[in-house]
């Protein structure tokens, strides 16, 4: 049985395995693809510290691994489909095997929302994507639109101006909700065409995206906006379903914690994204774990 | 890149590799600029060598090879299509877990 168990490998995830390990803790991480969550889809990081020049996501949470692997972390590749911490002994069910453990954080993260508007899924891979750095290229030469207005949907539009001719930077508000230096940087792009207070109605296209029906987020002025293709950021999920109730969730799906990370059940910590925050950064997922893995030795040693 | 369990797919080599293949083919649609492409490559690695013999595993390049995937219409990447007797048994894009990837095998077979 394992002192701790990490569910997910992201930034808090692999924080948390850095720590416990250097801790001398038996430790054991269950991933489900390849260490990194959502970094792995940022094309460039500047705000993590110790990165003057920035560095791309990639490289930043393959970094991480290695340092994890260095101090002797263990993972394994593996899905979880149930759990039960209804004991002392935590179990947790993987597609195949079973794993125990005195304790648990859970850094299973989040992943993108999606608009949810006709035309959406089935285009979904044929115009419609969440992600700039893997499917941007394909666009060269191309009219698209953003649809969003933080940090994510302003930076991957100023990535996309890379390829695409022109982006519209679709926003329900009057103004951009993303970092000021971001703002500023996708406003003076040329390539970028702000469409303030508008939603997306439904996206159109017989195989690939053709066009975006969008309107005034008061109903007013619907128009057909001709795009070949539509990056959504709208937002994040926290993915908490495999969780079936284990632990208290708040309405959105995401882990109250208290400030030292433990969940309404004892022995359980979160960390992360997945936790109910008012900040989702790597530099905040970064400083969760390792408040969690204090807390996970405090938790061991009062057994 | 090829593991000895994975073939590496081009432009050229399409036909006499996939689509002529007399076991169920798995190609995996990547490039070098894609964080999820590689976040699924371990994966994809341990079914090959899990599957060897009963279905082929694919790397197709969308870089070097342009062609392929426009055929297929593949805009987003990892795309991951399992081909069976020529002709597309199914279609999955985005980095899924092994979960997904080895239910759709599964079901070719």
């Amino acid at each position: 049985m394992e002192e701790v168990i990490i569910i997910g490998g992201g930034p808090a995830g692999m924080t948390a395995g850095i720590y416990a390990c250097r801790a001398k803790l038996k430790t054991l991480m269950v991933e489900k693809l390849v260490p990194g969550g959502q970094v792995l889809s940022t094309d460039w990081v500047e705000n993590y510290p110790g990165f003057p020049e920035g560095i791309s996501g990639f490289d930043l949470v393959d970094r991480m691994r290695q340092q994890a692997e260095r101090f002797g972390l263990s993972i394994v590749s593996d899905e979880v489909a149930g759990v039960d911490f209804s004991g002392s002994e935590k179990v947790i069910q993987g597609a195949g095997q079973t794993y125990r453990a005195k304790s648990v954080i859970i850094a299973s993260g989040a992943m993108y929302k999606r608009l949810g508007v006709p035309g959406e899924e089935r285009l979904t891979g044929r115009g419609v994507s969440y992600c700039a750095t893997c499917d941007g290229p394909f666009y060269q030469g191309q009219e698209i639109a953003v649809v969003g207005g933080g940090d994510s949907a302003v930076q991957e539009a100023v990535y996309l101006t890379r390829f695409a001719t022109k982006v519209y930077l679709i926003h329900r508000r009057d103004q951009l909700r993303a970092t000021r230096v971001l703002q500023e940087k996708a406003l003076a792009n040329p390539k970028i065409e702000p469409i303030w207070k508008n939603v997306v109605e439904s996206i159109e296209g017989a195989d690939q995206v053709e066009a975006l029906r969008i309107k005034n987020v008061d109903g007013s002025g619907g128009r057909t906006l001709e795009v070949q293709g539509a990056f959504i950021y709208v937002g994040i999920q926290p993915n908490t379903h495999w969780l079936q109730g284990a632990v208290s969730l708040d309405s959105q799906g995401f882990i109250p914690t208290d400030q030292n990370m433990a969940t309404s059940i004892p022995g359980v910590f979160a960390a992360g994204d997945v936790r109910q925050k008012l900040v989702r950064q790597i530099s905040t997922a970064v400083g969760d774990a390792a408040t969690a893995v204090l807390a996970v030795e405090e938790y061991l040693s009062s057994l | 890149m090829a593991d000895k369990n994975i073939t590496d797919v081009t432009d050229e080599n399409f036909k006499s590799e996939i689509l002529d293949s007399t076991i169920p083919v798995l190609v995996d649609f990547w490039a070098a600029w894609c964080g999820p492409c590689r976040a699924i490559a371990p994966v994809v690695e341990e079914l090959a060598a899990q599957y060897e013999g009963q279905v082929k595993i694919g790397k197709c390049n969308v870089d070097e090879n342009p062609k392929t995937p426009g055929q297929y219409g593949i805009r987003a990447i990892p795309t991951l299509i399992l081909f069976k007797n020529g002709t597309v048994a199914e279609q999955i894009t985005g980095a899924v877990s092994k979960t997904t990837l080895e239910n759709a095998i599964k079901k070719v077979v």
